[in-house]
């Protein structure tokens, strides 16, 4: 079963068949996966590197809106979560 | 060895750097697969590349931007400095992958492998018995494989299966996913059989019905609703029965490089054989030079040596004309459409190969050796 973003308290990280990076040469972070490669856009990849299995998605959500000097991201974050969950690049750790 | 590809990138006029590495480190192999891409005069391949080549060509590469790597062959555990390729690898950063077909991979050497940093193992099984598989790999792999199987899931790698299919196997789709799951890979590429080398010498024997293909993907749509996300199938009907081509390696030189054991750069590992190329070694040109200068590797870039077909068909940007090898081992002419789009003037040749594999084969089927490979060479492969 997959966990689904369920519980504010939940914390995100990369799943184990995925490893994420950021490319110099393609100038973006990239999902590296057996055989298979997913260029990421700047915000997906600012928000999967702070998927580390630590931070809650409140803080997640938080921190993002201080880099970006801005409010109201926590209903776009939280799609791209679930998502990101949907196709296997995201698992949930419970707190 | 088979190879997939699975990248996302847009259709784009510049030069785009290598992504993918793939790294044919020796065309030596104790499996003799009648349906092995390497090319039918492998044994007349010269010395392989040292390790301190290989090193360089794994620096150079990443430089230009190369982030998954493919250790591929023949079968690259017969390298004894496999995991000091793969340590090197990991350090300059890229996602190693290790293709094999299972023999030689013992406790000592998986766990050297892991420590230097490897990233993924896809496994070869030629069938979902141990009477067929072992006939088709001409070697008494089964078991092998499967205790493999056990080293790679203990280790806790990832594990694609691959499992190349045709009319011999095709019927045992239903087995074949059985058995990955059961052995807990996380993907299972089914990969229909791709007429080059071996294959194409054997294309009599492997190319499936119509009816079977039908079954067969029946059988996938029904185990993939059955097992949801636990298995990944990746299965892509053969583009002989499509009508319109793969685009080939994602476009000549644009993503991928490959370099074979003697050290000669490719942008795809059949490409050997098409005539007056010539294709740059590693030995004496750096990687970028080859990427972004050689003759070889701009020949089919872009759109400008299409046929006219091509050049004013509005899927060109979908499929880059198809395959170069293809539509040269088929019309013997390079620049050619290739022949399994039903607008090309030879699509005939392809609708011929189908209705052949209706019928019993002529010729009787050919395993992969150094010894059949020499008869090739020698002209003497009439076993008509
Ligand atoms: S003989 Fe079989 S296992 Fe060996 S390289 Fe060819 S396809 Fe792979
Ligand atoms: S004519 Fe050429 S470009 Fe058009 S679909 Fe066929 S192969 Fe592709």
């Amino acid at each position: 079963m997959i966990e689904q973003p369920d519980n504010a308290g939940s914390r995100p990280r990369i799943a184990r068949l995925y490893r994420l990076q950021w490319e110099e040469a393609q100038q973006a972070h990239v999902l590296l996966f057996p055989e298979g490669m997913i260029k990421l856009n700047g915000s997906a990849g600012e928000i999967l590197r702070r998927c580390n299995g630590e931070r809650p998605m409140a803080v997640i959500v938080a921190e993002l809106e201080v880099t970006f000097a801005t409010t109201g991201l926590t209903a776009d974050v939280e799609s791209f979560l679930t998502a990101a969950t949907e196709k296997g690049w995201v698992e949930w750790s419970s707190p | 060895m088979e190879q997939s590809l699975n990248t996302e990138q847009p259709i784009i006029n510049v030069i785009t750097p290598p992504l993918w590495l793939v790294a044919e480190l020796t065309y030596s192999c104790p499996l003799h697969c009648p349906f092995c891409s390497n090319p039918l005069d492998f044994a007349g391949e010269k010395a392989e590349l040292s390790t301190t080549e290989w090193i360089r060509v794994l620096q150079e590469a990443r430089a230009l931007g190369a982030v998954q790597l493919g250790f591929s062959g023949g079968e690259p555990l017969m390298r004894k400095d496999l995991e000091l390729l793969v340590a090197e690898g990991h350090r300059l950063g890229y996602y190693t992958n290790l293709i094999t077909s299972g023999a030689g991979l013992n406790e000592v050497r998986i766990r050297a492998l892991k420590d230097a940093g490897l990233d993924h193992i896809q496994l070869s099984f030629q069938d979902s018995t141990r009477e067929m598989n072992d006939f088709l790999s001409s070697a008494r792999t089964f078991d092998l494989k499967r205790r493999v199987a056990q080293l790679i899931k203990s280790h806790d790698f990832p594990m694609v299966m691959n499992c190349v299919i045709h009319r011999l196997n095709i019927d045992h789709a239903d087995r074949i996913i059985d058995l990955a799951a059961e052995i807990g890979a996380e993907y299972l590429e089914l990969a229909n059989t791709q007429y080059y080398g071996w294959a194409l010498r054997n294309r009599d024997h492997l190319i499936p019905s119509r009816d079977q293909l039908r079954r067969a993907e029946a059988t996938v749509a029904a185990k993939r609703a059955a097992l949801g996300t636990r298995l990944k199938i990746l299965f892509v009907v053969p583009d002989y029965f499509e009508g319109r081509p793969k685009r080939c390696m994602n476009g000549w030189a644009t993503t991928i490089l490959c370099v074979n054991p003697a050290g000669t750069a490719l942008p795809c590992q059949a490409a050997r054989m098409l005539p007056d190329m010539s294709f740059p070694s590693v030995r004496a040109v750096s990687v970028r030079d080859i990427w972004y200068e050689s003759e070889a590797f701009k020949r089919f870039r872009g759109e400008s040596w299409m046929p006219a077909l091509c050049r004013q068909c509005p899927e060109r940007g979908v499929d880059y004309g198809g395959c170069r090898c293809q539509a040269y081992l088929l019309t013997g002419n390079v620049n050619a459409t290739d022949p399994v789009c039903d607008k090309s003037p030879d699509h005939g040749i392809v609708l011929a190969a189908i209705e052949a594999g209706e019928r019993a084969p002529l010729k009787p089927l050919l395993f992969r050796s150094p010894e059949n490979s020499r008869m090739i060479m020698g002209g003497l492969a009439t076993l008509e």
